[in-house]
């Protein structure tokens, strides 16, 4: 018995100062990356259990004002900080934002492949998810109602073609809304009518939209993504109080390392280099 | 409750004037009795208090819609009920966009997507329903019905997202196949969807009530010289008409709030139209679809909650009234009797 207690307090002992001295990173802000930082997380704490990381949603507001308040060590955001933000924050902690950029991220729209369409303009695809125009003999298809499914309002795609495509304007009423990337994909390849939009999709019986520029159809393909010629892409950022030290750099070098940017691929979005 | 009232003083009273004379044993077996009758009414005041605690709960959050000064701005009953113009130079419509710069809380487009994807589902199952309950009770051979009434209730366990998935995949193909609808997901097939899903329940209350009409009804009919299917038609699914109802109401409430099957089905566009072939969203799949992201404490919240107490209106109003209906067609058929 003795024994047992003796071996139980030195267990502790042993246990106690390393979970004291683990610091305890959070992460904090958009819905966008939220998936994509847990499994960096997930990872990286595999590898360094010292370190605690914490990560939550909220959207990338939420994030940033996080960040600002000293809320959260990081925050996670889909868009560029603000200049008003910037300022806050530079009020309070005396400096600018540290700004990384983690990962890219692309929008796909997709077409039955029995559509004989390749290419679209954006705007005629804007046209398309405003309701103004409803048939693809308009875009130089055939003459046939067009099917227009989007995303529920949750998504953070939905918000994405919203902001950059439409503008910040509203979707069609008839706009058919379906949970998940899969089913509009599934939906699309069903319907030979059919347009949707999505992450980047590998499927049977759909077809990739180039986008058209000028003359030039742009592919959504990783290395234009990356290069950031496809107009619909975006770049996705943590934001930080000060330049990255401790577990927040070890954190973060994990994040840019060709094992952290993988897992960016894995999980459906593009690498930063 | 007050039954239960003027039951426990009836037995007071009766203990107090017995009481002297009951062994030991018998008092223990009293006492056994009230125990047991106090833990029953318990239970029975649970789903009571349950119901009423849910629907405390729905009101509060709806509540802030009213209460709160930028929800009451974002969605005042005017803009939840009025057509308001979306978009700039266009002419006033019905739109459901909650989540925009301005949002768009217009119920109309909701509403609508409800009442056709029900109203389908009803005018498929309740005949389907009612006609097969009927063949069981009255038709079928003994051996037939025992294999039936089994084999249509165990649809009502099949879970609805298995449902749903059968209609996403297999029945919105068949039907645009062969009928070539512009929207393969529509309210057509949600409401088909939904009909699935409702008439094991008609099909089984329908059936309990005819059985239930006593026999000497049936053979007086017979008696006067009526063929079977006058004897069904005319005396039997009469006397079972309170049952009958009753079915309906249940599927009825089913149908309105079920929400797998819908949310998959029905391509969830909130359009105002009146065609079937259009896309619908329902009340029910709206809070699904839209709860899990949405900012506690919200006006697009509260406005889903609202949503929430809308339907549960909806089916306490049906259900008042088929009851009503139910005791007025009671009085007149024991009136009749005797």
């Amino acid at each position: 018995m003795k024994t047992f207690i003796a071996s139980l307090t030195s267990l502790l002992l042993l246990v106690l100062p390393g979970t004291s001295q683990a610091g305890t990173l959070t992460v904090k802000g958009s819905d966008t990356l939220v998936i994509l930082a847990q499994r960096w997380a997930e990872e990286f704490m595999k590898k360094n259990p010292a370190t605690k990381l914490q990560v939550t949603g909220g959207g990338s507001g939420v994030g940033l004002s996080a960040l600002i308040n000293g809320t959260t060590d990081i925050a996670m955001s889909s868009r560029p900080i603000k200049d008003a933000e910037n300022k806050q924050l530079s009020a309070r902690s005396n400096a600018p934002a540290t700004q990384i950029a983690v990962a890219k991220d692309g929008v796909t729209f997709y077409v039955n492949e029995s559509n004989k369409l390749d290419a679209l303009t954006a705007e005629q695809l804007r046209d398309i998810y405003l309701g103004d125009i409803t048939n693809w003999k308009d875009v130089g298809g055939l003459d046939a109602p067009i099917v227009v499914y989007s995303r529920e309002n949750s998504s953070g795609t939905y918000v994405f073609v919203k902001d950059h495509l439409l503008k910040g304007e509203d979707y069609t009423a008839s706009a058919q809304t379906l949970p998940g990337t899969a089913a509009v994909v599934n939906a699309v390849a069903k319907e030979k009518n059919g347009i949707g939009y999505g992450g980047a999709a590998y499927a049977k019986g759909i077809k990739e939209l180039k986008v058209l520029q000028g003359k030039e159809a742009i592919a959504p393909s990783e290395e234009n993504i990356k290069s950031g010629k496809y107009p619909l892409s975006r770049e996705l950022y943590f934001y930080l109080r000060a330049k990255p030290a401790g577990d927040a750099k070890a954190f973060l070098d994990f994040v840019l390392s060709p094992e952290g940017q993988a897992l960016a691929t894995k999980v459906g979005y593009f690498p930063v280099k | 409750m007050d039954r239960q009232v003027s039951m426990q003083g009836q037995g007071v009273v009766g203990m107090a004037v017995v009481a002297p004379k009951l062994s030991s044993a018998a008092r223990r077996r009293q006492l056994r009795e009230k125990v047991i009758a106090g833990i029953i009414t318990a239970m029975a005041f649970t789903g009571i208090a349950a119901l009423v605690l849910i629907l405390v709960f729905v009101a509060k959050e709806a509540l802030a819609l009213f209460l709160d000064a930028e929800a009451r701005h974002e969605a005042s009953l005017s803009k939840m009920f009025l057509p308001q113009v979306a978009r700039a130079g266009r002419p006033a419509t019905f739109v459901w966009q909650p989540v925009s710069s301005v949002p768009k809380v217009s119920m109309i487009p909701l509403f609508i997507g409800t009442l056709k994807t029900t109203l389908v589902s009803m005018v498929v199952a309740v005949p389907v329903g009612v006609a097969g309950a009927l063949f069981a009770a009255e038709f079928a051979p003994r051996r037939l019905r025992e294999v039936l009434k089994p084999t249509i209730e165990l649809l009502a366990g099949v879970p609805s997202v298995v449902l749903g998935f059968f209609v996403l995949m297999v029945l919105a193909s068949f039907m645009q196949d062969t009928f070539g609808v512009g929207s393969r997901l529509n309210a057509l097939v949600a409401g088909l969807g939904l009909s699935l899903a409702i008439v094991p329940v008609i099909f089984t209350v329908t059936e309990d009530s005819l059985t239930a009409v006593p026999r000497s009804y049936r053979e007086a009919s017979l008696a006067l010289g009526a063929t079977p299917w006058e004897t069904a038609w005319k005396v039997v699914l009469p006397a079972a008409a309170p049952g009958i109802l009753a079915a309906c109401v249940l599927g009825f409430g089913g149908a309105i709030g079920e929400t797998m099957i819908v949310l998959m089905a029905s391509g969830n566009a909130a359009i105002v139209s009146a065609s079937l072939m259009d896309s619908a969203r329902t009340l029910s799949a709206t809070i699904a679809a839209e709860m899990g992201e949405v900012v506690v404490g919200s006006p697009h919240y509260s406005l889903l909650f609202f949503l929430g107490v809308e339907l549960f209106v909806f089916t306490f109003l049906l259900n008042m009234l088929a009851s009503t209906w139910t005791r007025r067609v009671l009085k007149r058929l024991s009136g009749a009797g005797a």
